[in-house]
């Protein structure tokens, strides 16, 4: 039987995973997959809930899954802009040698 | 009744829960960018199917379409349009404080799910794209439009930042502009 703690097991792995990838990795896009992997753990979460707990109108965490999509593209979409933007005048997205603003 | 009990629901459940984490670790562990990408995809599509069994199957559908269909190729492109920066995850610097932190937050997420008093159910959905629907233009009339504005701004920003500028020695759009 699935209850909400197996989703949320997985979730939480999915997390911690996510969270490895978006502070170990170098290069902006590997840090941005990790910011994905987290986006999708917490939505995984959300229908979760929306399936196996009591709510008053249960179709809520769908539809806050979908927001959070919704979201996380804009996010993706302006993010891999600046990326290739900063690549154009720096020739590298390593975010170690993005110090310009480092006192 | 608490849970979902049918077995062959459980089975897809735990088949997609091992996928997703597999590929997640993949694209935590892989050496080259664009393989973890690849990881990535395959991992959204187990997401996705994590949702199917979840009963939430339109947000399944929006999930292909979006993750693994549209930000992945964004991904894919950023990462070609970026030749000469580094591709591979190799001399990660502190990557043992990193994954400690990692483990101590899974922990923690883990411990916390597992010791609350949920209140059970198992909720039926019978159409979901219907009651969607009705959610998103009833009590999230609101943030529905407000979720189009962010989509346009986006949009409009992405277009902004990559746009060749004269100072940089570039040419207006729709002269060949060298990436």
């Amino acid at each position: 039987m699935i209850k909400i703690e197996d989703v949320l097991v997985v979730g939480g792995l999915l997390f911690a995973i996510g969270l490895y990838v978006a502070l170990s990795r170098r290069n902006a896009v590997g840090i941005l997959m990790g910011v994905e992997l987290m986006l999708n753990s917490v939505n995984l979460n959300l229908i979760g809930f929306a399936k196996l707990t009591e709510a008053p109108r249960p179709i809520d965490g769908q539809v806050f899954a979908i927001f959070v999509i919704t979201v996380a593209a804009a996010e993706a979409a302006v993010a891999l802009a600046l990326a290739v933007s900063v690549y154009r005048y720096r020739q590298s997205i390593d975010v170690d040698k993005l110090d310009l603003l480092k006192w | 009744m608490t849970g979902i009990d049918d077995t062959a629901v459980v089975i897809a459940f735990w088949v997609m829960a091992v996928v997703t984490i597999g590929s997640a670790l993949m694209v935590a562990t892989v050496h080259d960018l664009i393989h973890a990408v690849l990881f990535l995809i395959l991992s959204f599509v187990g997401i996705a199917g994590l949702y199917i069994t979840l009963s939430a199957d339109f947000v399944a559908m929006v999930q292909i379409l979006i993750y693994a269909g549209a930000i992945s190729v964004l991904m894919l492109f950023s990462i070609l349009l970026t030749p000469r920066s580094a591709r591979d995850n190799a001399g990660v610097s502190y990557s043992a404080p990193i994954a400690s932190v990692a483990i101590l937050v899974a922990v923690v997420l883990i411990y916390a799910g597992l010791s609350t008093d949920w209140a059970y159910a198992s909720n039926g959905f019978t159409s979901t794209a219907r009651e969607i629907g009705n959610a998103l233009l009833d009590p999230y009339a609101l943030p529905f439009e407000v979720a189009s504005v962010l989509l346009v701004v986006a949009m409009v920003g992405a277009i902004v930042l990559v746009r060749p500028t004269h100072e940089a020695g570039g040419t207006p759009l729709g002269e060949g502009e060298q990436f």
